[in-house]
């Protein structure tokens, strides 16, 4: 019995567990690997280095300011973007005022427009919105400059993605913008499967819409907001700032290195410089950052689970 | 789980202990999987095996194996892919029993980099575009074939000439990096300086200034008539130096350039380097760059300038065929080399940057070497050169090639350049030695902060005699020196 029982599970398991070792761990461990070479990504050829990558990376100025900003993303952008989303979710599916002969927990009006509204940025590709932005944040005659000018503000014409100090926060506007939608219908699934006789309750007791949200909505909405958080972070450092960064800034990854994240020094140092080798070492320290950050995010949000 | 078992009595699926076990298993797998991965990268060994030489005779110079396929692969951005295919259709004249395998795209480096690696090349790449690979790499690594044999080889048009003696000044030269051998050809013929409306110009009833006081007067004029003096490409300031570097060299003399290129010690702190950098920085001291600029990219810089809004754009001789769509038709497009500081300049006005574009390889580990290099040969004869001309609107490596075809106002007008600049015709190297040097360093952080008033032009130097100075002491690129 004990034999029939393995083979079955083996047989449910092999592949996926195979894939997912073929095209997951494996590309893992081979990064770790050519970290410790010299290799250019250019030529077959290439020798063992030790510790000589890693060493570099340490001494770094680019990587340590590359860091820094994904660590940023990673930190500010899961909190702005999360409670925008919370908000919307909440607005759309909870906090409209009752009308008579409704339902007891409804959204505000024209909410089912407002949640097609918000999924819009979903279906354009990231590349698209960044493009679009571009557009926007054309100093010269981007719909920004010209909204502050047909306003009468003449005198405040910021230069965008081409001031330093804006640069960053402009890019992460952009990020925001294009992933909060997905995540107010993500929250909106979650808050329909909640039962309505809990707000009915809170009601009958005299709970007003804040009390509600931190008391009922919030608490049973857990472990989508956690789920969410660790996508919107590995998100923020992977792929979606990898495309607006290097699509929309100055160099890309300027001006002056006020925007360059880790995997944009990543490409940049696999594709432009040769140097895949520590290009992959890069990598293996954005890897950490990411275990890291999926690691903290799971302890720190580890909650009592509530069935309904 | 326990729906999968109907008879289990009791079991807890994988014990403690099997888990050990199996751990244990796993780490003895991962021992012999990195012997194999160390072949991952290196498995190209089997890649070496060249095509059988054919027979060499004048008219197959290169001795062309006729019966070997030809493996061709082209960059297809802004010169299309048409002027290839044209080429292509002479070399299966020339060899009708070959077959050509050719194919246009615009990602070199994803198709490519693979077949580098596995030692599988194709045996002649157009290695342009965004995805250009490394060249200081392939040939650091010695992944590409020296094209001497072709420079060599006589003339597609005249059997007494040498291809080499066919090209334009400086060609031969760009594809070498240390020595003599010849690594790539340059096919394209690139003309930088300053663009501008030649109507614009006469509006405001000026001549293109050749001294600093005169530019900068056009520029108050255009001011006062609300058109800005320049505008460049802000998110990529490393176009700054198409107009300002060959300023340096006419200032300075050519030498300066060359410390440049050579990374030397203190090469930046030059008093014509200065001298230039204060010239340009007074261009946005003095309002007469476009507001907002370092906000815009190069194609916004261009409509802008297009549309009047400034007069002068740093720029290379694309500008024409990539802004076509927002130059209007009576525009008069006009380059002009780069304005000096005064009489007092080393090299006479007139002094432009010019080089070539395009680059063209013979990867070291081809099949067929020869073919690839036949392919060029026919590519650099005058009726391939006329055809590509005439196509996209640029200028070839081939020198000449342009009588019996109608020039555009961008063409014409860089070509004029040319010939008034004749030997003073410089060609700085460090954007292609040292491409991050160049782009992000000088040019982003660089001078792009010193043109958005971020940085003055003292600090701007020491910055980049710094960024400068780093770069030749890193170990892990590879350094050139002119010859």
């Amino acid at each position: 019995m004990q034999h029939g029982k393995y083979r079955f599970i083996v047989g449910f398991l092999a592949v996926p567990l195979g894939l997912y070792a073929l095209f997951v761990v494996w590309p893992f461990i081979q990064s770790i690997y050519y970290s410790f070479t010299d290799w250019t990504g250019l030529s077959p050829e290439f020798k063992m280095v030790g510790f000589d990558n890693y060493s570099r990376m340490l001494d770094d100025d680019i990587f340590w300011k590359s860091l820094q900003h994904s660590l940023l993303f990673a930190l500010l952008l899961p909190v702005v973007t999360i409670g925008l989303a919370l908000f919307f979710a909440f607005m759309i599916n909870v906090g409209g005022r009752r009308r008579k002969g409704g339902p007891v927990v409804s959204g505000v009006r024209g909410s089912s427009f407002y949640k097609i509204v918000y999924f819009f940025p979903q279906v354009l590709s990231i590349a698209i919105v960044a493009l679009l932005f571009q557009f926007a944040y054309n100093p010269d005659s981007g719909a920004i400059n010209s909204l502050l000018r047909g306003i009468g503000l003449d005198s405040v014409q910021p230069l965008w993605l081409g001031d330093p100090n804006l640069a960053l926060w402009c890019v992460m506007a952009v990020l925001v913008w294009s992933t909060v939608g997905f995540f107010v219908v993500l929250f909106s699934a979650g808050m329909a499967s909640i039962p309505a006789d809990l707000y009915e309750a809170a009601l009958l007791d005299g709970a007003n819409r804040i009390t509600t949200f931190f008391r009922i909505t919030l608490p049973l909405l857990w472990d989508t907001v956690q789920s969410g958080w660790v996508y919107m972070g590995i998100l923020a450092l992977g792929a979606e700032s990898f495309a607006v960064v290097g699509i929309m800034t100055t160099g890309p990854g300027g001006p002056d290195y006020s925007t360059t994240v880790m995997v944009l020094y990543v490409y940049q140092k696999a594709f432009r410089d040769g140097q895949a080798a520590y290009a992959t070492t890069i990598g293996v320290a954005l890897l950490v950052v990411t275990l890291a950050f999926a690691a903290i995010v799971m302890r720190l949000g580890r909650r009592e689970r509530l069935e309904y | 789980m326990g729906s999968t078992t109907d008879g289990s009595n009791g079991s807890e699926g994988v014990g403690r202990r099997d888990l050990i076990k199996r751990s244990a298993a796993l780490g003895l797998i991962s021992v012999p999987t990195m012997g194999f991965l160390s072949a991952c990268a290196s498995s190209g060994g089997g890649g070496e095996e060249k095509a059988e030489a054919g027979e060499k005779t004048a008219k197959n110079p290169l001795g062309v194996n006729d019966a070997t396929q030809m493996e061709f692969v082209l960059f297809d951005g802004g010169f299309g892919k048409e002027y290839g295919q044209d080429a292509v259709k002479l070399y299966e004249k020339s060899f009708p029993k070959a077959k050509v395998k050719f194919s246009a795209t615009q990602k070199i480096q994803s198709t490519l980099q693979p077949r580098f690696n596995q030692g599988t090349p194709p045996d002649l790449i157009d290695n342009s575009g965004a995805e250009q690979m490394d060249m200081g790499v392939l040939v650091g690594k010695k992944q590409l074939a020296d094209l001497t044999p072709l420079l060599d080889a006589p003339s597609y048009d005249d059997p007494d000439k040498k291809v080499r003696d066919t090209l334009r000044p400086g060609i031969v030269e760009m594809g070498q990096f240390d020595g003599d051998p010849v690594w790539i050809m340059y096919y394209a013929y690139t003309v930088y300086g300053v663009w501008y409306s030649q109507k614009a110009l006469d509006s405001l009833d000026e001549q293109y200034p050749e001294t600093w006081d005169q530019m900068l007067a056009v520029c108050e004029k255009a001011k006062k008539k609300g058109m800005a003096g320049w505008t460049y490409a802000g998110k990529y300031p490393y176009y700054l130096p198409f107009s300002l570097y060959p300023m340096i060299a006419k200032v300075g003399g050519r030498e300066v350039l060359d410390a440049i290129d050579n990374l030397e010690p203190n090469a930046w702190k030059h008093p014509a380097v200065k001298a230039s950098f204060e010239a340009y920085y007074e261009l946005f001291k003095k309002g007469y760059v476009l507001k907002g600029t370092p906000g815009l990219d190069h194609i916004q810089s261009q409509t802008a300038w297009a549309q009047g809004k400034a007069l002068f754009l740093p720029n290379g001789s694309w500008v024409e065929n990539e802004s076509a769509n927002v130059i209007p038709k009576d525009f008069g497009l006009a380059v002009n080399a780069p304005t000096g500081l005064d009489s007092s300049d080393k090299m006479p006005f007139g002094t432009i940057w010019a080089s070539g574009a395009e680059p063209f390889v013979v990867p070291a580990k081809a099949k067929n070497p020869s073919g690839g290099m036949e392919q060029l040969r026919i590519m650099l004869s005058e009726a391939s050169s006329r055809n590509f001309t005439s196509k996209v609107k640029s200028l070839s490596a081939y020198n000449g090639g342009t009588t019996g075809i109608t020039l555009t106002p961008g063409l014409e007008s860089g070509q004029a350049a040319l010939e008034k600049a004749g030997d003073n015709v410089v060609n700085p190297r460090i954007q292609d030695w040292y491409v991050k040097l160049q782009k992000e360093q000088i040019g982003v952080s660089g001078l792009g902060e010193m043109m958005a008033g971020r940085m003055t032009p003292a600090e701007a130097i020491k910055k980049i005699q710094g960024f400068a100075d780093a770069a030749a002491k890193d170990t892990s690129i590879k350094h050139y020196k002119h010859q």
